[in-house]
C-alpha cells in the first residue's frame, strides 16, 4: 500500500502534458550503474491492520509498569492530562513546517512565544529559545555559547551532571578546542576546584544526578569570582515549582530538559531540551527565537527573529547548525504549564518529594539497607543494597517493579547502590509496596555472590 | 475559521483558578522540614491560571490560525510535506512504547530494541549502506554525527591534515553550518550552468587537504547530479569521502540508492522522506548510515542481536554519545510503521509519485513562471521571478504571500542562495491531480494579477506582513506586564 492518489488515468494526463510515455523515462538521468534494478530487499508490504497487530507485538514485548516504576536518572514520568496529547494531535499543530511564513503560522509562533515565556519564569532567565534536541545537548550549547562569550577554553563540569550528558560533553568538547575538568562530589554535593582566569564556565545540575539538591548560590558565586559564566542544568523542571530558581541564586545560563512537564518517556524521545540565558548572553543563544511585533496594519503578531545567529542566513559562521528543533514536545511543555499553573505544578513538585522523603524514612529502618549521601534531596534517593545491586533489580523485575538506577556503572565509588525516584504518578500505595518487596527480597540473596 | 487574534495565556489568567488537579497523596509529612530554606522558594511559579476548558480553546484557537498539511497543499521545496498517515500516530502511542523507561534493562526492552533493529536494517538496504544509527534528532544532527566519524577516522588514520569539507553553492544552510561545528575549513564550490556541481571548479579540492565532500541528490534544486560517478571517483582518488543529505531521499526510494553511487556516508530525514510529522519545527530524526571501515565509527550505541537478544553495543572506534539516551525513539516508531505498511513496492511508487507530480506541476507552469533549470526535475523544481522582479517588481516573496491568500502554503522561497528571486516547489506524491490543477491555476492566475495586490499579499490571512526589523531591533522575546 501506499497513499500515493494518482490513478492509472490520472498517470497518463500527467505523463502526456510532461511529454513522456512512461514514468521511468523520468528517472534517465541517474546513470544505469547508479540505478537499481532490483526490488528492495524489505519485507512485503502489510495491511494497516496488520501493522497495528505487527507494532503491538513488538510493544507488549516491553515491561511497563503503571505505578511500580522507581526509574528517574534523568526521565521522569509525570501524570500528564489527556488535553495535552488533544493538542499536539491537531493537524494544524502537528502536520505545520517550522513557522517560515508567519502569516499562516501565528498559532506556532504564539505558542512559541508563550513557551519562551514560561520557561523564563520558571528558570529566572530573561530569553529562552524554541527547543533544542534535548536537555544534553542543550548543555553542550551552553558550553559552546560560554567558551565564545568568555573566550577562554577550561570548562569545569561537575560529577553531579547527568552521566550521559558528561559523555556529550566529551564527544564534542574538541571540536571547539575546550578542555573539560570534571569535579568531584563530596558526599554527593559539588565543590569546585581552583577556578581562574581561565575558566570559561562551571556546569552543575539541581537537583544533580545522584537527587541531591546543590548550593547554587555558592557555586555561582565563586565561579563569578572567577569571571566565569555559570551554568546550571535543571534536573527536573517540576522542582522549580517550589526550589530557589538558578536566575535566584546567580545562574546566567540554564538548561535542560522539558520532558517531566508535560511528556511521556518515550523510550527516551523526543523531549525537549531547552537554552535560556540573562539578557546579555541572548545574541549567542543558539536555536530559534519567536518575537512579538506588529503587522502591516498595527496589529500585534508573531515571528521569528534575531535569525542572523542560525544556518539558513550565516551558513559556516552559525552559532549552531540547528535547524528543526523539538517543536511539538515544547507545544505539549506549553500546554501541560497552561493546564497545571502555579498550584498544580507546586503540587506535583511536592507531592513528588514528599513520597521520597516517605520512602527514605521506610527504607532506613529496613535490615541491610542504608542511605548513602547526608544531603538535601528532592525526588530521588541513593540507597545501598545489602549484596548485589544488580541482583536485587532482578528480583524486583519478577515481582512486576522497574527498580531504581544502577549507578555503580558511571559513579563506581557507589558500589550496589540504587538510585530510587519518586513522582505523585507511583503513590503511597506503590511505595509501600517497593518497600515491603525490598525487605523480603534480599533474605534469599544474603551470601550470594557479588556481580 | 476565526480568523481573530488569541490573547495570550497570560492576558487572561485569573487568580486562584484551577484546569487540572494532580493526584494527591497524603504522607503524613512535609519534605521542606528536612530542607535548607535557602534552597526553597516560597513564592508559586508564575505561570497563568486557567481551567481546563479555557486552555483547550486557547489552543484550539491558535491551531486554527495555522495552515497544516491536514488543511492544505503545503508545496515547501526541500521539506517533503506528505501526508502524515495517522497509523503513525496510533503506533507512536501504543503503552508499550510511550510508557517504556529508556533507563530499563535491556531485558525489558527487547521490543523496543527488536523495532530498532529492524529499522536499522531496513534504513541500510534503502540507503545501500552497511550500518546505521538511529540516534541523531534530526537532519542536521545527523550531518555533525558524520562529520565527527570523518574526523575520528581520518585522526585514526594518521591523516589529520585532511581539513577540507567542501560543499556546492547550493548546498542547504546546515551543511556549512556542521562542517565548521565539527572543526573543518569549508570550501564553497560553485554550480554549472545545468545546475550541477562544475567539476573544472571542483578538481583543484581533490587533493590530500580534502575530508568530505558533501553532496544533496537530488540536488536542491531537484535535479539529479549528473557527475555523480565521476565526483565519486574524484573523490575516493584524492582520499577523501562522500557525504549524501538524504533531505531529498524521498525522489530516490526503491529507484536507486547513495551507497550505490559512491556514497560513503548519508544521513536521512524520516520527517520528510518516512512521513512523520514536522510538528510546526519539530521533532524529526537523522539517522545516519555509513559503509565498509567507517561503520566502525558510528556513535554508541546501536543495536545489535546476540544469540536471540537484542543489545546495544559501542562500535569499536566510535566517536561517543551524541545524544541522551536512545534517539528521538517515537519518532522511529512512526518510519519504522510507515516502511513495514509500504513495503519495497509501496516505497518505490512513493519515490515515482514524488517525480512524477512534480514534473506535472512543472509542467503545467512552464510557460508561465521562468524555469531556473529547464531539464527533467525529480521531486522538485526551481523558479525565479528575477524577470517579473524586473519588469513588474514582483518579487518571489511576493508571490509566496499571494498563495497565502489563496489558502496554500508557500513553496520555499530565495533558496537555494544561487537562484535569484527564488520559489522552491515540491508537491510530494499525495497530492491528487486535481490539487495538482488548482494549485496550478492558481500560480497562473497570480502571474497575471495587478501587481499592487500581489506586492500587498496577503490580505486574508490572519496578520498581514509582519515587522521583521523592529522584531529584531527591540526583540520581545517573553511576555512581561505591561505589554500589549
Ligand atoms: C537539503 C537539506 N539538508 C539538511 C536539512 C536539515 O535537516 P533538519 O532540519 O532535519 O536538521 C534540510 C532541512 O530543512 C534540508 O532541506
Amino acid at each position: 500500500m501506499n497513499y500515493v492518489p494518482h490513478t492509472a488515468g490520472d498517470r497518463q494526463k500527467m505523463l502526456a502534458s510532461i511529454g513522456k510515455q512512461e514514468v521511468s523515462e523520468l528517472f534517465d538521468s541517474i546513470p544505469p550503474g547508479a540505478r537499481l534494478t532490483r526490488a528492495l530487499n524489505l519485507p512485503e508490504q502489510l495491511s494497516e491492520y496488520e501493522v497495528a497487530l505487527h507494532l503491538e507485538e513488538l510493544a507488549s514485548k516491553n515491561m511497563v509498569p503503571s505505578r511500580l516504576s522507581f526509574l528517574g536518572a534523568g526521565a521522569y514520568r509525570h501524570f500528564v492530562p489527556a488535553v495535552v496529547d488533544t493538542i499536539i494531535q491537531r493537524s494544524e499543530f502537528m502536520t505545520a513546517y517550522t513557522p517560515y511564513q508567519p502569516e499562516v503560522s501565528q498559532g506556532t509562533l504564539q505558542s512559541i512565544f508563550e513557551f519562551q515565556t514560561m520557561m523564563c519564569n520558571l528558570t529566572g532567565m530573561d530569553v529562552c529559545n524554541a527547543s533544542v534536541y534535548d536537555g544534553g545537548c542543550a548543555a553542550v550549547d551552553a558550553v559552546f555559547m560560554a567558551l565564545s562569550i568568555s573566550g577562554r577554553h577550561k570548562v569545569v563540569v561537575s560529577e553531579g551532571l547527568h552521566p550521559q550528558t558528561r559523555e556529550l560533553l566529551r564527544t564534542y568538547i574538541d571540536t571547539h578546542a575546550g578542555e573539560l575538568i570534571e569535579a568531584p562530589l563530596q558526599d554527593g554535593r559539588t565543590v569546585w576546584p581552583e577556578l581562574n582566569d581561565e575558566v570559561a564556565c562551571t556546569l552543575f545540575q539541581t537537583p544533580n544526578f545522584l537527587g541531591v539538591i546543590e548550593d547554587g548560590a555558592a557555586l555561582c558565586a565563586r565561579t563569578k569570582e572567577a569571571g566565569a559564566i555559570p551554568v546550571v542544568s535543571v534536573g527536573d523542571p517540576c522542582s522549580l515549582a517550589v526550589l530557589k530558581r538558578p536566575g535566584d541564586f546567580g545562574g546566567e545560563i540554564v538548561v535542560g530538559d522539558a520532558q517531566p512537564i508535560g511528556l511521556p518517556l518515550s523510550y527516551g524521545g523526543p523531549y525537549a531540551g531547552f537554552v535560556a540565558c540573562k539578557k546579555q548572553h541572548m545574541r549567542r543563544i543558539p536555536g530559534r527565537l519567536c518575537g512579538m511585533t506588529v503587522d502591516s496594519q498595527g496589529r500585534r503578531g508573531f515571528c521569528l527573529t534575531l535569525q542572523a545567529r542560525e544556518q539558513h542566513i550565516r551558513r559556516d559562521k552559525a552559532f549552531s547548525n540547528i535547524c528543526t528543533n523539538q517543536g511539538l514536545c515544547a507545544l505539549a511543555v506549553t500546554v501541560y504549564l497552561a493546564l497545571l499553573g502555579p498550584q498544580g505544578l507546586k503540587e506535583v513538585a511536592d507531592a513528588s518529594a514528599n513520597l521520597a522523603h516517605y520512602f527514605k524514612k521506610q527504607v532506613a529502618s529496613l535490615d541491610g539497607y542504608k542511605l548513602v549521601l547526608n544531603q538535601p534531596f528532592f525526588h530521588e534517593v541513593l540507597v545501598e543494597c545489602p549484596g548485589s545491586a544488580e541482583a536485587l533489580l532482578k528480583t524486583l523485575e519478577g515481582r512486576g517493579i522497574v527498580g531504581g538506577y544502577l549507578v555503580e556503572k558511571d559513579y563506581p565509588q557507589y558500589k550496589n547502590c540504587l538510585l530510587f525516584c519518586f513522582t505523585e504518578a507511583n503513590g503511597k500505595a506503590a511505595v509501600d509496596e517497593l518497600v515491603n518487596a525490598l525487605q523480603h527480597a534480599h533474605r534469599p540473596l544474603e551470601g550470594a555472590t557479588r556481580s | 475559521m476565526s480568523l481573530t487574534a488569541e490573547p495570550t495565556l497570560f492576558e487572561k489568567t485569573s487568580p486562584g483558578r484551577r484546569g487540572v488537579i494532580p493526584p494527591q497523596e497524603n504522607t503524613g509529612l512535609n519534605w521542606r522540614d528536612e530542607v535548607a530554606a535557602e534552597l526553597v522558594s516560597e513564592k508559586p511559579p508564575e505561570l497563568p491560571e486557567l481551567s481546563e476548558l479555557e486552555v483547550m480553546r486557547h489552543f484550539v484557537r491558535l491551531s486554527q490560525l495555522n495552515y497544516g498539511i491536514d488543511t492544505t497543499m503545503y508545496p515547501l521545496g526541500s521539506c517533503t510535506m506528505k501526508y502524515n498517515p495517522r497509523i503513525n500516530e496510533v503506533t507512536a502511542r501504543l503503552p508499550g512504547f510511550a510508557r517504556l523507561h529508556p533507563m530499563q534493562s535491556e531485558d525489558t526492552a527487547q521490543g523496543a530494541l527488536e523495532m530498532m533493529y529492524h529499522l536499522q536494517n531496513h534504513l541500510a538496504e534503502i540507503t545501500g549502506m552497511d550500518g546505521i544509527t538511529l540516534q541523531p534528532a534530526a537532519g542536521a544532527q545527523g550531518e555533525l554525527t558524520a562529520l565527527l566519524m570523518v574526523a575520528a577516522y581520518y585522526r585514526k588514520r594518521g591523516e589529520d591534515q585532511r581539513k577540507v569539507v567542501v560543499v556546492p553553492d547550493s548546498s542547504h544552510g546546515t551543511n556549512p553550518a556542521s562542517a565548521a561545528l565539527a572543526g573543518f575549513d569549508v570550501v564553497t564550490v560553485p554550480s554549472n550552468a545545468n545546475g550541477d556541481v562544475d567539476l573544472e571548479a571542483l578538481k583543484p579540492h581533490l587533493n590530500e587537504k580534502l575530508a568530505c565532500l558533501m553532496l544533496t541528490n537530488p540536488s536542491t534544486l531537484g535535479l539529479f547530479e549528473n557527475g555523480i560517478q565521476t565526483i565519486a571517483k574524484g573523490v575516493h582518488e584524492a582520499g577523501g569521502l562522500l557525504y549524501y543529505d538524504g533531505a531529498n531521499m524521498n525522489a530516490l526510494l526503491g529507484n536507486a540508492r547513495p551507497g550505490d553511487m559512491g556514497f560513503d556516508l548519508v544521513h536521512l530525514n524520516l520527517h520528510k522522506t518516512f512521513s512523520t510529522p514536522h510538528g510546526g519545527g519539530g521533532p524529526g530524526a537523522g539517522p545516519v548510515g555509513a559503509r565498509g571501515e567507517l561503520v566502525k565509527y558510528l556513535p554508541a550505541p546501536v543495536v545489535d542481536r546476540v544469540d536471540g537478544k537484542f543489545r546495544f553495543f559501542k562500535p569499536e572506534n566510535s566517536i561517543g554519545r551524541i545524544r541522551t539516551f536512545w534517539g528521538n525513539f517515537l519518532v522511529l516508531v512512526r518510519a519504522y510503521t510507515y516502511i513495514r505498511y509500504h513495503g519495497p513496492q509501496g516505497l518505490k511508487e512513493v519515490g515515482e509519485g514524488a517525480v512524477l507530480a512534480a514534473n506535472y506541476l512543472l509542467s503545467r507552469l512552464k510557460g508561465h513562471y521562468e524555469v531556473a533549470y529547464d531539464r527533467t526535475c525529480m521531486h522538485e523544481f526551481v523558479l525565479t521571478a528575477r524577470t517579473s522582479k524586473k519588469e513588474k517588481n514582483v518579487k518571489a516573496m511576493d508571490i509566496a504571500k499571494r498563495l497565502l491568500d489563496y489558502g496554500y502554503y508557500a513553496p520555499t522561497v530565495y533558496f537555494p542562495l544561487i537562484v535569484e528571486e527564488a520559489l522552491m516547489i515540491e508537491p510530494t506524491e499525495t497530492e491528487s491531480l486535481e490539487t495538482l490543477n488548482r494549485f496550478a491555476d492558481t500560480m497562473l492566475k497570480i502571474a497575471e494579477e495587478d501587481p499592487d495586490l500581489v506586492r500587498s499579499a496577503p490580505h486574508s490571512t490572519p496578520v498581514s506582513r509582519l515587522d521583521e526589523v523592529r522584531a529584531a531591533r527591540k526583540p520581545v522575546l517573553r511576555w512581561e506586564e505591561g505589554l500589549s
